[in-house]
């Protein structure tokens, strides 16, 4: 099963001929994901990487069917083209592009909501490492071989933190269902718990990891819902802990300014709504196992 | 990216928001020709800083003769200025914004900013003005109201009248307060502000609307397309060591400790700090050196991190993904003899090709510490700081 992608989905490449898209492509291709075709407008009617290249999302969902697509758009259309990929039907978008202006995002947001839930695509990122369904598909930019099938289900803000967990889990013999990573941005398309909501759902995931940082809501948020409407036990680690209040740390969205933002607020939290805090990045493998092993 | 004060008026006032008559002075000579040309009799000396709270730091001065600015002046340009916004270490002051003195009849609260819960702008406002409103929000929270935008048609007139009414306006100023308002919005939506504070909006004796004091702080993802805005950059006011950081495209965070730090990734970078004060020891910085860290990018980012001096041991921590780590650990041993580091460095490499990877390091000679996991690259870490320590002392 696995949740958003699996190794049918149709998947083109907004972004497609530029250096960075040909290079993941290409990888994600060799990865075994459904690679249907890339847009970049005004190259239309080519083939690239033996794929052929539309000029709009529109032309890939209406000839090919194509239902996910990843932006390797630089920042300044990168909302552009989200808006399009919704408006032309498809149904899941992976949003790599880092340094997407905060207001453009809350367009694109303002924009999804104008669609009917059944018709809205749902959108992850943007400044992530993407999705994977280890050995399904890959939609993203991560190393495809750190991860191994199985029935924990990953979401994160950060990407290499997101393989750290990954490979402490292969170490452990754990797999992995889907990992999702959502994004280091302030305004992201998906929260922690609209990811959980998908996991919850899925038959195949038993245990969900989250990985959080300092600075919004959105730990908390997935909190509340963790110990109100799943069944699934969520175990958590907040990175963040020696980071000081006001100060960015990388990430456009890691800044703690307001109460309830700092990592040992979020896991005092996080441990009240019954969530299991893995209490050191080290140990997500270990705690994730402990877990396992207790159902 | 911040701005300084006269910088956000000047913007506010191209939107239509009354502010007090003032000009730049960057000696007591100037600050006293300002004043004078300002006429009256009271004056605002004020040290512009990138921080707010700047009058309790004694950082704003009002002056009764223009000998009173004179020495105002004297004290402020030059000085640092700590405040509990700025850190210990405080701002250089080396221009003053001269400002008429306004008569206040009150003080209120306006501010505009993302709210990322929500997802929109918010507007918030409060009658109490002149006071930190995190104070407020722990003494006073009813006093603080919000209402939040509609992003695609904006704020309506309605919203701007709610706010007006709130804050306790009387009907005679509401048409002002209500274009006051939406200045104000307009000027954050207009530059892609993240915020936009007005504290105090202040009623003059006159029933006007006066911005007093104005911050903004810049979307640093729009910049490439505020020119305007990004001209308004004040370097001084920024850490040295994160410029040079930034300027280099990578992100760096100076902090108190004394183990130094290069990851790839913000999250990794976050996590393996919390290892190392885990561990017992202190980062002294926090770096994420990104996805493509070249042999080149490697070396600029050892140079950053050992400008600082506080630095006693260095750890490398890359979780190679698209990257291969034999590549990464070349570009350390090449980074580490062209600098000639002499202090201890603890290497930790995993993710694609790490076997060839650490094979490069330890046949490199060099005398790398290498660690397997993250626990054991923090622990490994302290312990050599540690040492370090001990052998300073025992010298």
């Amino acid at each position: 099963m696995a949740i958003l992608i699996n190794e049918r989905t149709p998947i083109v490449i907004q972004g497609f001929t530029g250096k960075i898209g040909t290079f993941h492509a290409q990888d994600m291709i060799n990865y075994g994901s459904n690679i249907v075709a890339g847009i970049t407008p005004g190259k239309g009617g080519v083939q690239h990487l033996g794929r052929p290249v539309f000029n709009t999302v529109k032309e890939s969902v209406e000839q090919l069917g194509a239902e996910a697509s990843i932006i390797f758009v630089p920042p300044a259309f990168a909302a552009d083209s989200i808006m399009e990929a919704a408006e032309a039907g498809i149904k899941y978008c992976v949003a790599i592009t880092d340094g997407i202006p905060t207001q453009d995002m809350m367009k694109v947001k303002n924009y999804l909501k104008n669609f009917p839930e059944d018709r809205r695509m749902v959108l992850t990122g943007p400044n992530c490492a993407g999705t994977i369904s280890p050995g399904r598909a890959m939609l993203g930019i991560m190393p495809g071989h750190i991860y191994m099938p199985g029935d924990v289900g990953v979401v994160g803000r950060s990407g290499t933190l997101g393989y750290e967990a990954a490979d402490q889990m292969k170490a452990l013999g754990i797999g992995i269902s889907t990992s999702v990573g959502i994004g280091g941005d302030p305004i992201n398309g998906s929260s922690h718990r609209k990811i959980l909501e998908k996991f919850e759902q899925d038959p195949e995931t038993k245990v969900v990891l989250m990985i959080g940082e300092i600075g919004g809501p959105q730990e908390i948020e997935a909190g509340f819902f963790a110990k109100e409407q799943m069944s699934k036990p969520v175990v958590a680690y907040i990175a963040g802990l020696t980071a000081p209040k006001g100060r960015r740390m990388g990430h456009a969205g890691a800044i703690i300014s307001s109460t309830g933002e700092s990592a040992s607020e979020k896991v005092e939290q996080l441990l009240d709504m019954g969530v299991t805090i893995s209490p050191t990045p080290s140990a997500m493998g270990e705690t994730v196992a402990k877990v396992l092993a207790s159902l | 990216m911040d701005i300084h004060e006269y910088q956000a008026k000047n913007i506010l006032a191209g939107y239509g928001v009354k502010i007090a008559e003032g000009g730049l002075a960057y000696s007591p000579e100037q600050a006293t020709q300002r004043a004078r040309d300002i006429g009256g009799n009271v004056w605002a000396v004020k040290a512009q800083i990138h921080s707010g709270a700047r009058g309790k730091a004694g950082a704003i001065k009002i002056c009764k003769t223009p000998d009173e600015v004179f020495s105002a002046a004297d004290g402020l340009l030059g000085k640092t200025i700590v405040t509990h916004q700025t850190g210990p270490q405080g701002k250089v002051c080396s221009r003053l914004y001269i400002e008429a003195g306004t008569d206040i009849v009150r003080e209120l609260y306006l501010s505009f900013l993302i709210d990322r819960e929500y997802e929109r702008i918010v507007m918030i406002g409060s009658s109490e003005g002149g006071m930190d409103i995190e104070e407020m929000a722990e003494s006073n929270p009813e006093a603080i109201i919000k209402i939040y935008i509609e992003p695609a048609i904006g704020l309506q007139d309605f919203q701007a009248r709610a706010m007006a009414f709130s804050l306790g306006l009387p009907a005679s100023m509401l048409s002002q307060a209500v274009k006051v308002i939406e200045g104000c919005y307009r000027a954050l939506r207009d530059t892609d502000a993240n915020m936009l504070e007005v504290n105090p909006l202040v009623i003059n004796g006159h029933d006007e609307l006066i911005a007093l004091d104005a911050k903004m702080d810049f979307d640093d993802n729009a910049l490439f397309r505020r020119q305007n805005i990004s001209e308004l950059r004040d370097k001084s006011q920024e850490d040295e060591r994160e410029m040079a950081a930034a300027d280099r495209g990578l992100s760096y965070v100076g902090l108190d400790g004394d183990i130094g730090c290069m990851i790839n990734g913000a999250g990794l970078a976050m996590a393996t700090m919390d290892m190392i004060k885990l561990a017992g020891g202190e980062p002294a910085n926090f770096l994420d050196v990104g996805g493509g860290a070249s042999p080149e990018r490697t070396e600029k980012a050892f140079r950053l991190v050992l400008a600082d001096d506080n630095v006693k041991v260095m750890l490398v921590n890359i979780f190679a993904g698209i990257n291969r780590c034999d590549w990464i650990a070349e570009g350390v041993v090449k980074a580490v003899k062209n600098i000639e580091l002499t202090m201890p460095l603890i290497v930790r490499l995993s993710g694609t090709n790490v076997d060839e990877g650490r094979e490069i390091i330890s046949k490199s000679g060099l005398p790398i510490i290498m660690a397997e996991t993250l626990a054991d690259a923090a622990e490994k870490a302290v312990a050599a700081r540690n040492d370090v320590i001990a052998k300073g002392q025992g010298e």
